[in-house]
């Protein structure tokens, strides 16, 4: 045995054990997620009716590991509820819901799916109102969350420099002692995305993150979220035009979802171009 | 980020509370003679001790209740088990100096029965009974709150059903077969530990006792809610399900919280207990455990230190009413509920802290 | 008398009565017999009296019906009974004057216990058949006590002059639980096996009271044989009784908490005080009573349909007060309104103490309220609580319909489920809410009303029902009433049977512990609304 063939033969060894670590076959409910086979969110003929309204009908899309997903469409459309699903608050009525190629979500509760490692940022800036703005953070971030750890532990070094950077990032350095309760509409927008990023999630989930927003904190978010895309995955959601421009930057997919299916998916010139989604969202 | 424990102002109040329990009550009760005007008299140092109790049951309301947002209208069972734990110690030291003159507590022989019940196997050693002060209001705290809080039982649900709860076990207890005493339960207690409980010395021992318990509570009470585990449980009472979405699981929290503060009353019921010399069901009635929701709630919930002033104020206003006005008392305590939540809904606390001071309670709108 | 005089007139009487009995027929009620029945001891005159039953001369009745009226007197050895102020002889019914010193008879509670039974024991061979039927219904009653050998012979008597096929079954049975007793082994064999057939609870006592003590094994097995069958008889009337017990306990706690569901299902209003509203009816109906009485008695068994639409008044006004004065100001904090209507239900309380006293009032039923009506042998149905069942399930229409088809239902319905569109269509909120929780307080009122009916009247009537009418609204669930419909009855019914098993405190507890399982399964409740949460 020559010794590049035993590396070779070690690294065949090894490809074979990671594969047989994805778990083929049936996804199991715990256990990290794998993304192997390069898909972070895997939806399929998702379906969910509230008292016979069908708000989802048979969905199916997939995000990619490290992509920039923008998704689009009427109110209605079932957007929120299909992140509602992902997160753990709704339970389908049928479909398949896989976090990497081996996690089935619809096994899991949501303090598991957070830490999982999914995160959401809701449509109504939620953020903990009578803790401020560094607290806030701090709940948020990646680390143990049981009884025993938040009762003894003590922040770390490395955990306060990343608290450092954080508050940088989201322009909130000076509003650290603040009351979350007492920022602005957009400082708290802000806020809740600072919550997102201390989580450091794999799949990042975002109900129109700029609402409310003036045209400079949209640029500026925007230009975050780009930043995070290849070491995070993205979905987001939005009804701004402009903004959905500027994630995509001609190039990237974005989905169109209407009445709780997939519309049409492409880039955002072809589908403006689509007759079905002029006529059913973008108008003339 | 805020890790004191207590601010400069804190810690020297609690040391004057120190200072007030471990010398200022001896002396004026044992020390000073009972013609001067100055005596602690008797009655006012188990009125005292009996207060301090109540204050740590409040302290532990405000905990789940100021903190955690579950209101429990049925402590008050957490604190009878706690008491009849310790009464079932003290009926033992009776010792064969009871009605019947035999080893038996009184009402055993007035039932005919000739051994101890299975729950009193380890009735005569204080350190066993000690522990199952701990343990029976503890174990009884978690199970109930894991079935409640995993079916995600909140709010008005909840707080009927910790009523309903603690009305059955007040039910069991008025049984003579329970094994409690029935509707009379424990009474007649002479020693503890040997020694014996109606002395000046003993008295003022357990007063002091109770009120050293007390700020112990107390200052442990701060180092939780100070730390992440205070504001996680913050979070759960403002925004339960963001709380989930951060990766937190609010049972585990929540049922933390509510098993200490049963703990807290079960302690709290056992000093009470040799302080007022009886226990019977009543302690277990509804009513009771809903004054109490109302001491922490005039106090000021959410501070730690408002509920504990609530428990003085109010039983304070009971003792003076039962004996120059009785039958107002109720009016009074009725009154006391309906302003607190009209008008001060952050107690006496928020009053003090308002900066409009009064006047500023008369402007409410009613909703369209 | 002296001694001598009595033992010669013990002798005779025996003479005489062994001369009846060997006669074996009607000898006449003799004057002997008659001042013997009079006077004396307890026991030699109960004695007589079994000898004059065997006789069972008719003016026997007469005279008995005399002596329970204290018409009779004693004198010089002979009887005599006053007649319209006149005097005449016992026995003969002839005039005669009454002798100086002449002694009233006294009769005891066992004397008249006993002249009562002879009495019934006589009316068996009465020529109308409603008397007939009432003497055997007494004397089975008395059929546990001493079987009496002489009762016997009348009965036989009139077991072969019965026409009427179901009064001779009952004599049959009659004979029977007399025979239960005797020393001829073939006729207890022959008693036990006619009582087999029997219905009456008194008859299970007997036979269980005989195979106590009975020593032969064949009499033995057929005693058992037919207590058997008396019980499965008897079970049936057991088992509706519990039923209808059930049914009545949840027809109240549905009365009870359909005020709560108003007040809470719709309005989201947490009232302690509920049970207080409750009591403030009672009361009411209380007061409606005691002016009856003073200025209307002759009219007093219409009270209660007068205390029914005032104790509704009275409780809606104190309602309505409350929810302008303290409830308005705290919608939507459902844990506050808990703590304040708990401050008003003391309030309450202590002022009904203050006015009516501290310790229960007397609430009576009027006439038509009272007694039953006996369904079976073991099974009666009070009147009081049928009426109340019924009266439960008027007032549940009155309220649907109320809610359902009037123009005040809609504009509660409107304001609970979206109260700001209804006030943009012009509703008048804040009036609208007064008159739903003053409706559920009425409600209220119309519960008490009908539990003063059944049951005790005290400050403390509302705390009973408190936990009780809030499990069957966490149980039923919110937004309807068939929620609270179901689930009040079933609690009730559920609870008896409970209670049947194990006894009451058992009973309620295990019932809360049923509710607290049930609630994990499904924290909305029996009916919720879809869509809502068990959250307030």
């Amino acid at each position: 045995m020559t010794p590049d063939l035993m590396e070779a033969g070690a690294k065949a060894r090894a490809a074979h054990a990671a594969r047989r670590g994805a778990g083929y076959g049936a996804p199991v409910a715990t256990g990290a997620p794998v993304f192997t086979q390069g898909v972070a969110l895997y939806v399929e003929d998702l379906t969910v009716s509230f008292d016979g309204f069908k708000a989802l009908d048979a969905l199916s899309l997939t995000v990619d590991v490290g992509e920039l997903r923008c998704i689009i469409g009427p109110n209605g459309a079932g957007k929120t509820t299909m992140m509602d699903c992902i997160t753990g608050k709704t339970r389908p009525d049928a479909g398949r819901l896989s976090f990497g190629s081996n996690v089935d979500l619809r096994r899991l509760t949501e303090p598991q799916i957070a830490q999982i490692g999914i995160g959401r940022k809701f449509q109504k800036p939620t953020v903990y109102e009578p803790l401020t703005v560094f607290e806030n953070l701090e709940l948020s971030l990646q680390g143990a969350r049981g009884v025993r750890a938040s009762l003894f532990s003590r922040l770390t070094g490395a955990q306060l420099d990343r608290l450092g950077e954080l508050l940088e990032l989201i322009h909130l350095k000076a509003e650290a002692e603040r009351a979350a309760g007492l920022l602005s509409h957009g400082q708290k927008q802000w806020l809740e995305i600072g919550m997102l990023l201390a989580q450091d999630p794999k799949l990042l989930l975002l109900d129109e993150p700029v609402a409310g927003m003036t045209d400079e904190e949209t640029e500026r978010t925007g230009e975050l979220f780009l930043s995070l895309e290849g070491k995070h995955s993205l979905v987001v959601v939005e009804h701004d035009m402009k903004f959905v421009e500027q994630l995509t930057e001609g190039r990237r997919k974005v989905t169109v979802l209407h009445e709780g299916r997939v519309l049409a998916e492409g880039r955002l010139a072809e589908l403006q171009n689509d007759e079905r989604v002029v006529e059913v969202y973008l108008g003339r | 980020m805020n890790t004191k424990l207590l601010s400069p102002r804190g810690w020297a109040g609690v040391a004057a509370a120190l200072a007030v329990l471990l010398v200022l009550v001896p002396v004026l009760h044992l020390a000073v003679p009972p013609d001067s005007a100055l005596h602690l008299r008797e009655f006012h140092v188990s009125l005292l001790g009996k207060i301090l109790c109540y204050a740590i049951c409040a302290l532990a309301i405000d905990l789940i209740w100021g903190y955690a947002g579950i209101l429990s209208l049925g402590h008050g069972l957490f604190f009878a088990l706690g008491g009849y734990a310790m009464g079932m110690y003290l009926m033992r030291q009776i010792g064969s100096d009871g009605q019947y003159r035999l080893p038996m507590p009184d009402f055993m022989v007035f039932l005919n029965w000739k051994e101890f019940p299975w729950h009193w196997a380890v009735s005569d050693s204080l350190v066993a009974q000690a522990l199952l002060v701990v343990l029976v209001p503890g174990l009884l705290a978690f199970v109930f709150g894991y079935f409640a809080f995993r079916s995600r039982i909140k709010g008005v649900y909840f707080s009927i059903i910790t009523q309903a709860l603690t009305f059955a076990a007040m039910l069991l207890f008025f049984r003579n077969e329970t094994g409690f005493g029935g509707n009379n339960g424990f009474t007649d207690f002479k020693r503890i530990a040997g020694v014996p409980l109606n002395t000046p010395g003993m008295r003022v021992t357990l007063c002091v006792l109770s009120g050293v318990v007390l700020v112990a509570f107390f200052v442990m009470s701060r180092a939780i809610v100070q730390s992440r585990f205070g504001r996680v449980l913050q979070a759960i009472r403002d925004a339960e399900s963001r709380v989930m979405f951060s990766g937190y699981d609010p049972v585990r929290y929540k049922l933390a919280i509510w098993t200490l503060s049963a703990v807290m009353c079960g302690v709290a019921g056992a000093l009470y207990v040799p302080q007022v010399g009886i226990i019977n069901p009543s302690e277990m009635s509804p009513a009771a455990s809903i004054e109490m929701a109302i001491w922490a709630a005039v106090g000021g919930r959410g501070t730690l230190i408002g509920p504990i002033l609530g428990a003085f104020f109010v039983n304070g206003a009971k003792s003076w009413f039962t004996v120059a006005f009785p039958e107002f008392w109720l009016y009074f305590l009725g009154a006391l509920f309906i302003a607190v939540t009209l008008f001060l809904p952050d107690g006496l606390t928020g009053l003090l802290r308002r900066p409009g001071g009064l006047l500023g309670l008369l402007k409410r709108k009613p909703r369209p | 008398m002296t001694c001598l005089t009595g033992l010669r007139a013990l002798l005779a009487g025996l003479l005489l009565g062994l001369a009846a009995a060997w006669c074996g027929s009607a000898a006449a009620l003799t004057p002997e017999l008659a001042v013997r029945i009079a006077s004396g001891d307890s026991d030699a005159r109960i004695a007589a009296l079994g000898e004059a039953v065997r006789a069972a001369d008719p003016a026997l009745g007469a005279f008995l019906q005399a002596l329970l009226a204290d018409e009779v007197k004693v004198a010089g050895g002979r009887a005599f009974v006053l007649r319209d102020g006149k005097a005449v002889e016992a026995a003969s019914g002839a005039a005669a004057t009454l002798p100086e010193g002449a002694e009233d008879v006294v009769n005891n509670n066992r004397m008249r216990r006993e002249i009562e039974a002879v009495l019934a024991a006589l009316a068996l061979l009465s020529s109308d058949r409603e008397a007939r039927a009432k003497a055997i219904v007494e004397l089975k009653e008395q059929a546990g006590e001493r079987a009496d050998a002489g009762k016997l012979a009348l009965i036989d008597k009139a077991l072969a002059a019965e026409t009427d096929a179901a009064l001779k079954d009952q004599l049959a049975q009659l004979r029977a639980a007399a025979l239960i007793n005797a020393d001829d082994k073939a006729q207890r064999l022959a008693a036990a096996r006619e009582l087999a057939a029997s219905g009456q609870p008194a008859t299970r006592a007997l036979l269980g009271a005989r195979l106590a003590v009975e020593t032969d094994a064949e009499v033995k097995v057929a005693l058992q044989s037919a207590q058997d069958a008396v019980q499965s008889r008897l079970a049936w009337g057991e088992r509706l009784g519990v039923l209808f017990s059930g049914i009545s306990l949840g027809s109240i706690l549905m009365l009870v908490a359909l005020g709560l569901a108003v007040t809470y299902g719709l309005m989201g209003v947490i009232n302690m005080a509920h049970g207080e509203l409750m009591m403030i009816g009672a009361y009411a109906t209380y007061v409606v009573q005691n002016l009856f009485r003073a200025w209307a008695p002759g009219w007093f068994d219409a009270y209660v349909l007068v205390a029914i639409p005032v104790s509704f008044l009275v409780a809606a006004l104190v309602g309505a007060a409350l929810e302008r004065s303290v409830i308005r100001w705290l919608y939507g904090r459902p844990l506050e309104t808990l703590l304040a209507t708990w401050g008003i239900s003391l309030i309450l309380m202590q002022a009904v103490r203050s006015i009516f006293g501290a310790q229960n009032v007397a609430v009576e039923n009027p006439s038509w309220l009272s007694g039953g009506v006996q369904v079976l042998p073991n099974l009666t149905l009070p009147y009081n609580r049928i009426a109340i069942l019924v009266f439960a399930a008027l007032v549940l229409a009155g309220v649907a319909l109320l809610i359902a088809r009037t123009r005040l239902g809609l504009f509660v319905r409107g304001v609970t489920q979206n109260r700001r569109m209804a006030a943009c269509v012009g509703v008048n909120t804040a009036r609208v809410d007064t008159y739903a929780f003053a409706l559920g307080a009425g409600i209220a009122g119309l519960a008490g009303c009908a539990l003063s009916q059944v049951g005790n009247v005290g400050p403390d009537l509302g705390q009973g029902y408190i936990v009780d009418s809030f499990m069957v609204v966490v149980l039923g669930g919110v937004g309807q009433l068939a929620g609270t419909v179901y689930a009040g009855l079933g609690l009730g019914i559920v609870n008896k049977l409970l209670e049947g098993w194990q006894g009451a405190v058992l009973a309620k507890i295990m019932v809360l512990v049923l509710i607290v399982v049930f609630i994990q399964k499904r924290p909305q409740g029996l009916f919720a609304l879809k869509g809502r949460s068990a959250e307030a």
